[in-house]
């Protein structure tokens, strides 16, 4: 195939995973509607509910299944091919990819079912921002992302992400459920905010090294060969460092009398936020990242010179770029 | 559960929470108790939010160390803000004293925190497994069950299977039960954790302190040569402890310089894959060594990187004076002042020139067109790609005194305009010039000739030595490890007591404390399962117990 049948067979993969995302989130509303008035230790009896509760997960296994085609030929439409996460949208389609995989995979082992209403709903949605709001063209990479640190930076970065999701979904819920007194119906099924307390410490205790991994040793080293020093304080940066505080502050919350539970459970909110506001939010806010995510404001890399060959009067300053990572739109 | 003896589930971590302020105070207790304050976890937690609060801003307001054009800028266009942006140091967060002295405090918690719990750990590795609760039921892990076999058998196989499964084991002789203990190594990962934490803000520090990052704009061609000294830098940032000493002896030039324009695509314009081809000796006299510089793979040279950073263009001007002499030959360095087209800025000087200085400012194509409006009219002109498609220079004409006279400094990249002035044409209009390579043109007023020659290239290069990194990057590995089997190594004690009852058969019970944060109720039932498997399997089956048997 072409590179550009590559693309058409990506867009075409990602559209009918999110369609069967769409389906399972379907089917586990109708699980959810079934089991409004069951009381939580009945057994299901109605054929129909149980059947739609087996039926989203085997929807949802093959949209992961059907995602990650969708993710290789993105990569094999490249020219030349590469990993698929070169930009905002192809982060978004590899970042849920993880969230799916996570919870399909989790579901082998553990009694966690009951995540996938809120799964499947923020896959989809996702899903389609990244296609409404993130879409863009496949794109040789920039000089300065060709690197095979970029694979392992990223590879954790999108893996951390997936984690710290679910983990925050599942902190969520705890919020939720430790307010509620259901006897009925999903809250009532979801288990005791004690086990999705542990639940979603163990996430983010799997996300959390693997983040300090792609923050603080990849990051750096890739830094370093691109750009000529290991931490800028870039903006990217900054927020990344602020979301491993954060986590570092959770863990330490988890540990601490009078912060378990609920507060733990708002810091790991905290977390995500500030998770999800550096991928997409600081991109408009700021102009100087050297991230090539950052297409909000200023599209090139840019590295400035502070010309000092004398002492000027004005100092002078000017910008000075190994090629811009963006044409301008 | 309720009967949990609290000591059981305490951790070394537990004994630092925050207290209440004494009632009768003197200043021994008063110190004691901030100290205590400051050395609480709960502490450290403030600390750490206050710390991801303070980094805000530094991503949101420009700042002077990463990008200071960005900051003139915001000056300009806040001029009221600016003066007290300045107040709080909020152009340099990162330096600035509030940003620094809550990592200062975090690094006194942190210590303060990690010392005694040193001590603590020291002690704990050398402790028993401590005694066996005295309701081992009462434990939310825990089973029991009857048995024929005599207790000593049965705790002796006990001590048995849990040493097997690499448990530390506390038998005493007229104990009624074993007291095991494992995972000792989540508190020394966690140790390892916090002080690796140190080694890593140690090894910025002492690159930050001793080390120097520099930049050049270098010039292609074997003519042009860099030596590692100080004077041959643009701009120069040294660590406060920096000693030039240290700087290696190395030198450059750059042969050839290559650049991949892409030309059509959704990135079309776009350049990637720079190339430029260093020689280099490492030391003077040195063999001559060569090396393709390139973005993502840097030169090393002892201690210090070469990075490949930019690239522009350098047109190639000559200027004749009055009298006919060449005052003024060769490539002069044009900054580009737009990434994209690389449309470039520029000035030349010839201050000896006859009868009077000659200065030229301007601007370099490297694809010259003229842009149009919406109705197809003739505007700015400008550069429409960053390749040498069809250069051309364009420059205005200055004479007078350039300031260069006087001996005081300017930069090569600026004209001094307040004593020179602009030569005009007839018809009042400034007199300009456009150039394409190998076009002269004739000054007025006699003033001479200026010839466009062609085009070089340069490339801006970044020198930095961080004498810490390794130690930093060794930090952040370690704690990364220390991290990892503080979050993974599940702390347990397991006990298991068998007693004579009244009608002759032994009670035995296990029960299971797991003593991490995460501990898991499925995982911590099946260990206790395992234990009373292997208690209750019938003696021949059990594989090592027989074989020993055997032998003896
Ligand atoms: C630079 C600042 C700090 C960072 C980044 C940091 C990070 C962490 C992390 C990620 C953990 C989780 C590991 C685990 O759950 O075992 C942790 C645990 C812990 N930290 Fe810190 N910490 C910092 C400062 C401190 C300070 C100042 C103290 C003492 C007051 C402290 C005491 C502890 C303790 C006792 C634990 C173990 C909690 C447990 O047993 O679960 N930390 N820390």
């Amino acid at each position: 195939m072409t590179d550009a049948q590559w693309e058409v067979f990506s867009y075409q993969g990602v559209i009918a995973a999110a369609v069967l995302y769409f389906l399972a989130m379907l089917a586990y509303f109708f699980e959810l509607a079934g089991l409004r008035s069951v009381a939580k230790d009945e057994e299901v009896t109605d054929q129909r509910t149980a059947m739609a509760g087996r039926l989203a997960l085997v929807l949802s296994v093959f949209g992961v299944v059907v995602h990650l085609v969708a993710l290789v030929a993105r990569g094999l439409a490249a020219d030349p091919n590469r990993v698929p996460w070169g930009n905002m949208y192809e982060f978004t389609i590899s970042g849920t990819f993880v969230v799916a995989l996570i919870f399909v995979l989790s579901t082998f082992r553990l009694d966690i079912e009951w995540l996938g209403p809120l799964v499947s709903t923020f896959v989809v949605a996702a899903l389609m921002a990244a296609f409404l709001g993130l879409d863009d063209a496949v794109l040789p990479l920039p000089d300065a992302l060709n690197s095979p640190w970029l694979v392992i930076h990223v590879v954790s970065a999108v893996i951390s992400t997936g984690a710290f999701t679910i983990g925050a979904l599942l902190s969520v819920l705890y919020l939720v459920k430790a307010r509620s007194s259901a006897t009925t119906g999903y809250l009532a099924r979801v288990p005791e905010p004690k086990v999705l307390d542990r639940l979603s410490y163990r996430m983010h205790a799997f996300g959390f090294p693997v983040w300090t991994f792609a923050v603080l040793i990849t990051g750096p080293i890739w830094a370093h060969q691109a750009w000529g020093a290991y931490w800028n304080w870039d903006p990217k940066e900054v927020w990344a460092f602020i979301t491993w505080v954060v986590y570092a502050a959770y863990l330490h919350a988890r540990a601490t009398a009078g912060w378990r539970g609920r507060n733990a459970a708002i810091l790991a909110l905290v977390g995500v936020s500030t998770l999800w506001f550096n991928f997409i939010g600081i991109n408009f806010f700021s102009s100087s990242s050297q991230h090539s995510y950052a297409e909000g404001a200023g599209a090139e890399r840019s590295v400035v010179l502070r010309v000092a060959a004398a002492p000027v009067e004005s100092p002078q300053e000017v910008r000075v770029v190994v090629g811009a990572d963006h044409p301008r739109r | 559960m309720t009967d949990l003896q609290p000591d059981l589930r305490q951790r070394s971590s537990d004994d630092r929470q925050a207290t209440s302020l004494p009632n009768d105070l003197n200043t021994r207790e008063l110190a004691r108790w901030s100290w205590r304050q400051l050395t609480s976890m709960r502490t450290a937690l403030v600390l750490l939010l206050l710390l991801a609060l303070a980094a805000i801003p530094g991503s949101v307001i420009p700042q002077e160390d990463i990008d200071s054009l960005a900051v003139s800028q915001w000056r300009d266009n806040h001029p009221r803000l600016a003066p007290i942006w300045d107040r709080l140091d909020l152009f340099s967060v990162y330096g600035s004293v509030w940003f620094s002295s809550i990592y200062i405090l975090l690094m006194i918690s942190l210590v303060g925190c990690i010392i005694p719990r040193l001590f603590v750990y020291a002690r704990a590795l050398r402790a028993r497994p401590p005694r066996a609760p005295r309701h081992l039921t009462r434990l939310p892990e825990s089973t029991a069950y009857t048995t024929d076999e005599s207790p000593e058998d049965v705790l002796a196989r006990a001590a048995d299977a849990l040493r097997s499964k690499r448990f530390r084991v506390e038998t005493s002789t007229g104990s009624d039960a074993v007291s095991a203990e494992r995972g000792y190594l989540r508190e020394a990962g966690n140790l390892l954790f916090h002080l690796a934490v140190i080694v890593v803000l140690v090894g910025v520090a002492v690159g930050s302190l001793f080390g120097y990052k520099g930049g050049v704009i270098m010039l292609n061609g074997e003519d042009y040569g860099f030596t590692n000294n100080l004077t041959q830098y643009d701009d120069f940032a040294p660590g406060s402890l920096f000693d030039p000493d240290v700087m290696e002896p190395f030198s450059f030039s750059i042969t050839d310089f290559q650049v991949d324009w892409l030309t059509e695509g959704g990135r079309a314009g776009m350049a990637r894959e720079f190339v430029a081809e260093l020689d280099y000796t490492t030391e003077p006299g040195g063999k001559t060594q060569n090396y393709d510089l390139r973005v993502n793979h840097p030169l090393t040279i002892g201690g210090t990187d070469i990075f490949l950073i930019g690239h522009g263009y350098a047109p190639v001007i000559t200027i004749r004076d009055g009298e006919g002499e060449v005052t003024k030959s060769g490539p002069v360095v044009f900054l580009p002042t737009n990434g994209q087209t690389f449309e470039s800025f520029g000035v030349v000087k010839a201050p000896f020139a006859q009868p009077e200085q000659i200065g030229l400012e301007g601007t370099f194509y490297p694809t010259f067109a003229m842009g149009r409006d919406a109705d197809g009219n003739l505007t700015m002109p400008s550069s429409i790609f960053g390749s040498l498609g069809d250069p051309l220079v364009s420059m205005s004409l200055w004479t007078g005194d350039l300031g260069i006279d006087d001996g005081s400094a300017s930069s090569v990249y600026v004209l001094d305009k307040a004593d020179a002035t602009q030569v005009l044409k007839e018809d009042g209009q400034p007199f300009r010039m456009d150039l394409r390579p190998g076009d002269t043109v004739t000054l007025p007023d006699g003033l001479g000739t200026v010839t466009f020659e062609g085009v070089q290239r340069w490339n801006k290069i970044q020198i930095s030595r961080s004498p810490g990194k390794l130690v930093a990057l060794g930090g952040v590995v370690l704690a990364l490890v220390g991290l990892l089997g503080s979050l993974f190594i599940r702390p347990r004690r397991m006990w298991v007591r068998a007693r004579r009852q009244d009608d002759g058969t032994t009670r035995v019970e296990v029960a299971r404390l797991d003593r991490s944060s995460g501990g898991d109720p499925e995982d911590g039932a099946a260990e206790v399962a395992e234990i009373v498997a292997s208690l209750q399997a019938p003696r021949g089956a059990q594989p090592t117990s027989s074989s020993r048997k055997d032998q003896s």
